[in-house]
């Protein structure tokens, strides 16, 4: 119950008060993380230094001198953030054995406030996909497969057919972190978000994904797929948590010029009790094709709570949303295109034996690192990129994106102050399903509604909401105004402590508990 | 349309990455007619968009002090080939080879 308990209230304060160490609670998750092995959800372990880091925070608490609430936390963060001294490879062979020299700001943020880094978490290679599926360590597998409430449901075909085929997938990109937090290995983790990675993993392993608004998290260090549109996304158990993360990471960054000079002010969330001057936006155009009957009862379920607990709830149109998918293709493509040219085997990561010439070098490592979804998205963006391209196609879908933008602009300026929409078509779909498709399509597909909130950099959030049909985590999402995550969250939160989403029931974690805590519902440690 | 086999080739050696058999080559033509969509929006009188942070911010400049290196070191560690404080490259100056120079799928189409 120590893990599950994990609320920063609960938790926090068993730290401060010796019910527990920050050792002790380093070590339990470290041993669930090895029981947990078959989820893949990470792909380096940092058994010494977490060990090391949970130390230093027992002595700080023996002290009576914690650094603040996230003090021996322990946490994960994905494998595309640069972490110093540990291998960072994003999944892909161009960086396998690549040990970075430095730590990402968030990571280093984290480190300052105590927190305990126990691994680096798998993903789709480069953060280029939305199943966690493509990455050169394997795919990452939701823990909801190995769930009582999903396997209760699951009729087997037949006596051979077992969970080993049966499993399903987290989403995407950031399937390792979000797999981390739902298994309570961790308290919380890093995730990023270009199109929806953080937000779509967290609806289909149900925890909080929260995708800040661009530019109030720093991305020095974050390994980049989308210059313009990349954040640092954070996945825990319960929107107090990803608030309190929240608090620790924002702010200017004079190391990244793209991130606001504004003050950025923690805050703790209220209690909201009356939504009654709250306006919620239903956008009509996330009615989108393939989403499943179920999620679109969900949804309009958890318009109805809004309603009858007295908010308005609003119809509302952006009518460039059915773009957002093409626009942010060639946007996307063409930005990686440009990112990923600096893998040439030089300076870091693999380099091919190839010596025949610097460009035939750089050929054959890149041949031989990138797999095929990388490889396709450069050749596409560098097709868009071409002189007889670039008007066509990549200044084009600069202008789109500011339609795109605009509509958000416009429904937020008519009174609305969040958003609710569905995060994902459907829940979590089967991995012998999910890879019948190829990744371009499936990402088109998935991403449909997370993506414009990117194109808008916009914050969103997604909320756990029910369990479907077949036992798994559904989400809605929350977008919210530029920089006003304080209300998002504020609403999130309500909706939250509605929906009393069920905790997972998972064997591996039974057999970790201990007499330690009281049982307790909510699973966050703030 | 299809694209020509030499813009393909020269996508290959622009990106230094190779589409590796028709199958990639297949993937560039779907990318290319999913992307044609959005000549279906009007966007007469619309600028493009560079940053969502255009209103909020402009992209500053710092002091051209120094405030941070001397760490030569860690930055070679990575690097296989060095000598020195030198990274060392292949021979440059060398083109790749031309289209029909070259052992590629892309020939004889």
């Amino acid at each position: 119950a120590a893990l599950k308990a994990v609320l920063r209230s609960q938790v926090s304060a068993a730290l401060k008060e010796g019910r527990v160490t920050p050792t002790e609670l380093c070590q339990r998750c470290l041993a669930l993380i090895k029981s947990t092995k078959f989820l893949n959800a990470y792909i380096t372990v940092a058994e010494d230094t977490a060990l090391k880091q949970a130390e230093e925070s027992e002595e700080r608490y023996k002290r009576g001198q914690p650094l603040g609430i996230l003090d021996g936390i322990p946490v994960a963060v994905k494998d595309n953030f640069n972490t110093a001294g540990i291998e960072t490879t994003c999944a892909s062979n161009m960086l396998k054995g690549y040990i970075s020299p430095y730590n990402a700001t968030v990571v280093q943020k984290l480190l300052d406030h105590g927190a305990v880094l126990l691994g680096k978490t798998n993903l789709d290679e480069f953060a280029m996909g939305s199943g966690s599926t493509d990455g050169v360590f394997g795919p990452v597998r939701n823990p909801w497969s190995y769930s009582k409430q999903y396997k209760e449901k699951s009729v087997p075909k037949s006596h051979s057919e077992d969970e080993e085929s049966n499993w399903v997938i987290t989403g995407g990109s950031s399937g390792g972190s979000a797999a981390a937090v739902s298994s309570f290995t961790c308290f919380a983790a890093l995730g990023s978000d270009t199109g929806g990675s953080t937000r779509n993993p967290a609806a289909h392993c149900g925890v909080v994904g929260l995708k800040p608004t661009y530019g109030l998290i720093s991305r020095h260090g974050l390994i980049p797929l989308v210059n313009s549109m990349d954040v640092p996304g954070i996945l825990t158990r319960c929107v107090d948590d990803a608030a309190v993360l929240l608090g620790s990471l924002a702010g200017h960054d004079p190391k990244d010029s793209t991130t606001i000079q504004d003050d950025f002010k923690p805050f703790e969330l209220p209690n909201l009790t009356d939504v009654s001057k709250l306006s919620i936006g239903i956008p009509k155009e996330y009615h989108a094709l393939g989403l499943s009957s179920e999620i679109l009862a969900l949804w309009s379920k958890a318009a109805d709570l809004f309603k009858n607990a007295g908010a308005k709830v609003v119809e509302v149109s952006l009518p460039h949303t059915c773009y957002s998918i093409v626009c942010y293709h060639v946007l996307c493509t063409a930005e990686v295109a440009s990112n990923m040219a600096r893998f040439d085997g030089l300076e870091y990561g693999h380099r091919s034996d190839m010596k025949d010439s610097t460009e035939s070098m750089y050929a054959a490592t890149r041949r031989e690192g990138f797999n095929d979804v990388v490889r396709g998205r450069i050749l596409s963006g560098n097709y868009f990129l071409l002189k007889q391209n670039y008007e066509k196609y990549f200044v084009k879908a600069q202008k789109v994106r500011r339609l795109i933008a605009n509509d958000f602009v416009k429904v937020f300026r008519s009174g609305v102050d969040v958003l609710l929409t569905p995060t994902t078509l459907s829940d979590a779909a089967p991995y012998t399903e999910f890879i019948q498709e190829d990744n371009r399509t499936r990402s088109a597909q998935d991403d449909i509604l997370t993506q414009a909130a990117n194109m808008a950099g916009l914050p969103a959030i997604s909320v756990p909401t029910a369990l479907s049909e077949r036992g798994l985590p559904v989400g809605l999402q929350f977008i919210g105004r530029s920089f006003q995550e304080k209300q998002l969250l504020t609403v999130a939160k309500w909706f939250e402590k509605q929906v009393q989403f069920p905790v997972i029931q998972l064997e591996e974690v039974k057999r970790h508990e201990s007499g330690v805590f009281q049982h307790q519902k909510s699973a966050s440690f703030s | 349309q299809k694209v020509s086999v030499e813009v393909l080739d020269h996508l290959e050696h622009l990106a230094l990455v190779d589409f590796r058999d028709w199958e990639g080559v297949e993937r560039l033509q779907k990318a290319i007619q999913f992307a044609d969509q959005l000549h279906e929006v009007n966007t007469d009188g619309v600028e493009p968009m560079d940053s969502v942070l255009e209103d909020r911010w402009c992209l500053y400049l710092r002091e051209d002090d120094v405030t941070e290196g001397n760490c030569t070191k860690e930055l070679l560690e990575n690097a296989r080939e060095k000598v020195e404080e030198y990274f060392v490259a292949p021979p440059g100056n060398i083109p790749l080879p031309k289209l029909e120079e070259r052992e590629t799928f892309l020939q004889g189409s």
